[in-house]
């Protein structure tokens, strides 16, 4: 066999999952190659440049924050696996957080990386709910929601037995499904555990230099573990023969071939890849895309008057509905995140202010606009998402305070994260259905990332690594 | 190879996966498990260095004999020296 060409495993994409996966595999002396389209890593948590100033894609902050000392989360164990020692990472916490519901977010809910805050708010709005919540977190708390082959069980139904007041519901149910969620109006109960774990009970956290700083973390421990990694260079059709994928063909035209394949794309992605072709996939696409605002400011968004925020989920409506937008988007409920009020320490801080708004949006609205029409509604939209999540901050001193603080602009669309990522329907969080074990039709090819399960970028860096460890490294192939 | 010196070996790689643990007073007669926050996949990776490291095969089955210290020295020990060592 031409050595050159082949690889022991083969790795489609160099996002979280596909990096930490390649780290574990090449730590333990397989020849991996990580094959990734775009000319940067980070897959969906990826960054960017526009006129020399630096962007995280997606990243408001990183999930599952704990201290150290703290053992047997997620963090550590993804710490521990990737040989990581925790300074590396260089986190620094959120100084708070907020649920905020109402046409001016009047009942809130205020959290940060201690959780008797977030207890001690239910207690004080929902006095009649604190003992059943109690129970629900107690629940949360022994639930194994690592298992590869726990059956699946409706959130909302084990929810109502422990919290019985709808708004409350919603109000737990909205962070934990903006954070993660590709199912509409419901989630599967073990992927709420994940989640109210990573947000709640452990907590946000991020480098000062954001999402860059994990991904040369890992990067460097790819490369000094002996990993190859091919920019510019995706993959355009797994080519399978009687249910084992024989070979990858390259975008170059090239061919090259792995004893296993690992493709971190998404599930219906990965099918296409095997059908090489335009045709719907059998494995369901998200139905949920997203669209988020982007404003740089002269002065942190504390010296407008805005507080100390770190993230606010908001939601305006008496129900909380998370649902593919019927309208272009949908900006009764979202996310602000202000990065700046991460607790950087005393001597640094963010060279400028930063106030991000997500809402839900619909694909199909977004991706066949004539360019002309597509740029008139970014600009329409960002204008409309920006007073929307206003309505959660504290007034400003004038009606045109943001205007005059405002130096720069971006927005992304459900178009965008199709055009950079390939995730069909620009589904961030990727298929409904998720595929906890890995396994595919083909035998030597295997999901990790967003549609194996583990949600958040520690989740796709888990999964990652469980996928490798569960059919490669354990299994002794 | 004597039986202290495979116990270091382990150590040694503990130390390595779980730079987090203090190991420096495990007892070894004691589960490693119950000394220790240690989880199935630190137990793969205590394989995983075995292997990587010293040649060392240590088949699924045989997993319960790496509970503990004197455990690890007595299933180990032969092995490293049917490897020479």
């Amino acid at each position: 066999m031409n050595t050159s060409n082949h690889y022991d495993v083969a790795i489609i994409g160099a996002g979280m999952a596909g990096l930490a996966a390649g780290i574990r595999l090449a730590h333990f002396g397989k020849k991996v190659c990580i094959f990734e389209r775009h000319n940067v890593t980070g897959g969906l948590n990826s960054f960017y440049s526009i006129d020399g100033r630096k962007y995280d894609v997606g990243l408001h902050a990183m999930t599952n924050f704990v201290r150290a000392g703290v053992k047997g989360t997620p963090l550590t164990k993804l710490l521990r696996q990737l040989r990581i020692e925790r300074d590396e990472f260089a986190l620094c916490e959120q100084k708070r957080s907020r649920v905020a519901f109402g046409p001016r977010g009047e009942v809130s809910l205020t959290f940060t990386n201690d959780f008797t805050v977030f207890e001690s708010e239910v207690a004080r709005q929902f006095p009649a709910q604190i003992d059943g919540f109690r129970r629900l977190v107690a629940l949360i708390r022994t639930y194994d929601d690592v298992s590869l082959g726990a059956q699946p069980e409706s959130a909302r139904t084990v929810i109502r037995r422990h919290v019985t007041d709808p708004l409350l519901e919603d109000m737990l149910f909205c962070p934990v499904m903006y954070y993660g969620s590709a199912t509409e109006h419901d989630m599967e109960f073990g992927q709420f555990v994940i989640m109210f774990k990573a947000l709640f009970l452990e907590g946000f956290a991020r480098p000062l230099d954001g999402v860059r700083v994990i991904l040369r973390v890992l990067l460097d421990k790819y490369r000094s573990a002996g990993g190859e990694r091919r920019m510019k260079c995706g993959v355009q059709k797994i080519v399978t023969r009687d249910g084992h994928a024989d070979a990858l063909l390259l975008d170059d035209g090239t061919e090259v071939t792995a004893t296993h394949v690992i493709s971190t794309v998404g599930a219906p992605e990965t099918e296409r890849l095997m059908s090489g072709g335009e045709a719907a996939t059998k494995h369901p696409t998200g139905a949920l895309s997203y669209t988020e605002t982007i404003t740089v400011l002269d002065r942190e968004p504390a010296a407008l008057g805005w507080g100390d925020d770190t993230i606010v989920f908001f939601n305006d409506s008496e129900k909380f509905t998370y649902a593919r937008s019927e309208s272009q988007v949908d900006t009764r409920s979202g996310v602000i995140c202000m990065p700046n009020n991460f607790d950087f320490g005393p001597d640094a801080h963010l060279p400028e202010g930063l106030f991000r708004c997500t809402c839900l949006a619909s694909y199909d609205q977004w991706v066949n606009l004539p360019e002309d029409q597509y740029l008139a509604d970014k600009a329409r939209w960002y204008a409309e998402i920006q007073k929307s999540a206003q309505r959660f901050l504290p007034p400003l001193p004038s009606a045109d305070a943001l205007a005059k603080a405002t130096l720069a602009t971006d927005m992304f669309t459900p178009r965008t994260i199709t055009k950079y990522t390939g995730r069909l329907g620009g589904a961030i969080y990727g298929s409904p259905q998720k595929i906890r074990d890995g396994r595919t039709a083909i035998n030597n090819l295997y999901i990790a990332g967003t549609d194996q399960g583990f949600l958040g970028i520690i989740g796709a860096m888990l999964s990652g690594i469980s996928m490798a460890n569960f059919h490669i490294l354990a299994a002794g192939k | 190879m004597t039986k202290d010196e495979t116990k270091q070996v382990v150590l040694e790689i503990i130390a390595d996966i779980a730079p987090d643990e203090d190991i420096s007073n495990l007892k070894s007669d004691v589960r490693l498990r119950d000394q220790m926050q240690l989880d199935s996949m630190d137990f793969l990776d205590i394989v995983m260095e075995l292997r990587k490291r010293h040649n060392i095969e240590v088949p699924e089955a045989d997993y319960p004999q790496l509970a503990s210290l004197d455990s690890c020295a007595d299933y180990l020990t032969p092995k490293f020296e049917a490897l020479g060592k």
